[in-house]
């Protein structure tokens, strides 16, 4: 019960001011279409470098909780998902919005969300300290393992193509090492002066996920889009709030599937929305309603994708392994204040992990009343045109790249990366295995050195890193993985043609 | 697949192998060995998947990724002919601020879709020009003291 010891840091003048900002500038970041959650925290972390880090954590947590609800209004009344993990709610949502309940489907959105949130938090809060603990057991082989099966496990199930999405994570891996190497000071891979001291991870995740989006803005032309806001009737909250308590059966699902999904590292929030839909629907006796404006589709779907955002950081806080691009970008902001998360995050920071995960669970139920009232103007921001939010996004992202370190430097590795990202993106890379490659490639590598020298003076290399409960299980979950994800392609290759992938991919993308 | 992503699948996965066999080669050559440990055992996935990438690109069998259409090309090259000249010459050249609103300005009079000919839309991309301006000045320079390259200009 130690969270409950740092609660009253949540509501210091300064930290509350803070949940508020993140938690409503969220609400409006996430209903416009174009501003994924983990673009508006990247986007966000130049701005906690004057903070104290549960500070800047407060800021960083309330804007990734919120982003994720807020896209539901854009789903709701545009028909447009301000995030991928808003797709499943468009499906019932605006059916409601276009029947003349827009009111009654963003309440039951952010009052489910909130519930889903909350519990997902409450989750993060219980089994955070157990898995820390038994982290503690873990030496540099396990660890190597670890950062592995990070970059392994978003690479398969995070992208449409198996060994792309490896690929994408060896690039991220490679760009890692490029700089000093910490032992012997030698130079590796250092083509351009702006990259000898190494890639700084800010600057990068900036442009990995900030970038791209511009660009993809830009394809769009000068059009805007055409969708209309539906106009939304006065709805009772009592009546919104006893509806989503008697939709027992896709709140229950929604949550328990969310919070099971986010604890997988690199499944996400869009999978968890569909899922929890999917299933929601198979066990309703009215499944013929879904998709035709059934509140149990957006109560389902909302209260799965708020679910999973506690149990996604479970792997960054207890084992420093970010969980989902989101937990990655979380993780840049601990880094930047010099705290590195993991078993002893708990005994060396209790105010910042607690205070942090703490304002997680007030921000949620912020979410939820801000929701409620400032839904209709966080839909007009959505109708910003395209060309206005690339530029707004670009000069953000080139102003946030250079105060990391007042460099150039990092603004030349922020838009090359961004625009790499852009055409590799274009060819079925993905960002996130990337990511996760460059922020778990430091200790991956260090890890290996280590083991390496404790192997070389005991047991020999192979002894160390293959034999052992704890690595079997981590090297049996890496194979699982890629093949799970080999299996899953061929099997999906066999009753989809190419034509239909094509029409697919247009259509997410 | 068309004959054009076919081609820019080719272009792509080429130059992904190129990078990977160059990041191997170098990793395999360059001295100190022990520096090089880890860069090796990367390296050498990296170069074999990127191949394998390759080869499937050149047969043909690339599954995912639509490459770029000529109209998506069309409407992009504006944009990053500006992002480009912004970020690699002008933002230090001219200076962060007067850089910052030459491009904002001009990637708003690009893709604003507002008519081009009336003097209103005109005025709205100034001020949305001039209001962004200050905000960022207001952040970067007064809130978090980040000292920007001036150059010959602001």
């Amino acid at each position: 019960m130690e969270f409950l010891f740092y609660m009253g840091d949540v509501f210091t003048p300064m930290n509350f001011g803070l949940l508020l900002l993140g938690t409503i500038g969220g609400l409006i970041l996430g209903a416009t279409p174009g501003l994924s959650p983990t673009m508006a925290v990247a986007l966000l972390i130049p701005f906690t470098f004057k903070l104290e880090p549960q500070q800047g954590l407060i800021l960083l947590g309330a804007a990734y909780t919120s982003t994720v609800a807020g896209g539901a209004v854009s789903a709701i009344l545009l028909k447009i998902p301000g995030a991928p993990a808003n797709i499943a709610t468009t499906l019932d949502g605006h059916a409601m919005a276009q029947k003349g309940e827009g009111a009654k489907a963003l309440q039951l959105s952010f009052i489910a969300s909130a519930v889903g949130g909350v519990f997902g938090v409450l989750l993060l809060i219980f089994l955070t300290p157990i898995l820390a603990q038994w982290a503690l057991a873990f030496g540099p082989s396990h660890l190597f393992w670890l950062a592995i099966l990070g970059v392994t496990v978003i690479g398969t199930l995070d992208s449409s193509s198996v060994v792309k999405g490896l690929l994408s994570g060896c690039i991220g891996l490679w760009l890692a090492t490029i700089g000093f190497d910490d032992i012997m000071g030698a130079q590796r891979f250092i083509f351009h002066p702006s990259v000898a001291g190494g890639i700084n991870v800010i600057p990068a995740l900036i442009g990995l996920f900030a970038i791209p989006q511009v660009i993809t803005m830009f394809t769009k032309g000068r059009s805007s889009d055409d969708a209309e806001i539906i106009s939304v009737k006065r709805h009772p909250i009592r009546k919104a709030m006893a509806e989503v308590f008697s939709r027992k059966r896709a709140l229950s699902i929604g949550t328990a599937v969310g919070s099971i999904i986010g604890l997988i590292p690199g499944v996400g929030g869009q999978i968890a929305g569909l899922v929890a839909y999917d299933q929601s629907r198979k066990f309703s006796p009215d499944k013929d309603k879904f998709g035709t404006g059934h509140s149990e589709g957006v109560i389902a779907a909302e209260s799965a994708n708020n679910a999973m955002v506690g149990p996604s950081l479970v792997p960054l806080l207890t084992l420093s392994i970010p969980g989902s691009p989101t937990a990655a970008v979380l993780l840049g902001g601990l880094l930047i204040h010099g705290i590195f998360p993991g078993p002893d995050l708990f005994m060396n920071y209790p105010q910042v992990a607690w205070t942090f995960i703490d304002s997680m669970l007030i921000g949620q139920i912020l979410m939820c009343v801000f929701g409620l009232y400032i839904a209709g103007l966080a839909a007009n921001v959505a109708r910003i045109p395209h060309g206005v939010m690339a530029a707004l996004v670009l000069g953000l992202a080139v102003f946030g790249s250079y105060s990391v370190q007042n460099s150039m430097g990092d603004v030349y590795v922020m838009a090359t990366l961004g625009l790499a990202m852009y055409f590799l993106e274009r060819f079925g890379f993905s960002a996130a295995p990337l990511v996760l490659g460059l922020i778990l490639g430091p200790i991956a590598e260090a890890n290996f050195i280590q083991g390496s020298m404790i192997a070389n003076a005991t047991v020999g290399m192979g002894s160390y890193f293959f034999t052992g409960w704890l690595n079997w299980l981590l090297i049996v979950i890496v194979i699982a993985s890629v093949s799970y994800s080999v299996w899953m392609e061929i099997a999906q290759r066999r009753y989809t043609t190419k034509d239909d992938a094509v029409a697919k991919e247009e259509a997410l993308s | 697949m068309t004959d054009l992503p076919r081609n820019q699948h080719i272009i792509a996965s080429g130059l992904i192998a190129a990078i990977g066999i160059t990041v191997a080669y170098v990793s395999f050559t360059q001295e100190p060995a022990d520096a090089f440990i880890f860069p090796r055992l990367i390296a050498s996935v990296f170069a074999v998947l990127a191949i394998w990438t390759f080869g499937k690109a050149v047969l043909g069998r690339t599954k995912v990724g639509n490459g770029l259409s000529a109209a998506a090309m069309r409407n992009l090259a504006p944009g990053l002919i500006v992002t480009l000249i912004y970020v690699y010459w002008a933002a230090k050249g001219l200076g962060f601020y007067t850089a910052t609103t030459i491009a904002f300005f001009v990637l708003l009079s690009l893709y604003d879709p507002a008519p081009h000919g009336q003097l209103k839309s005109w005025l709205k991309r100034i001020v949305i020009t001039a209001g962004f301006m200050l905000v960022m000045y207001g952040l970067f320079a007064m809130l978090l003291n980040v000292f920007t390259p001036k150059e010959i200009l602001f």
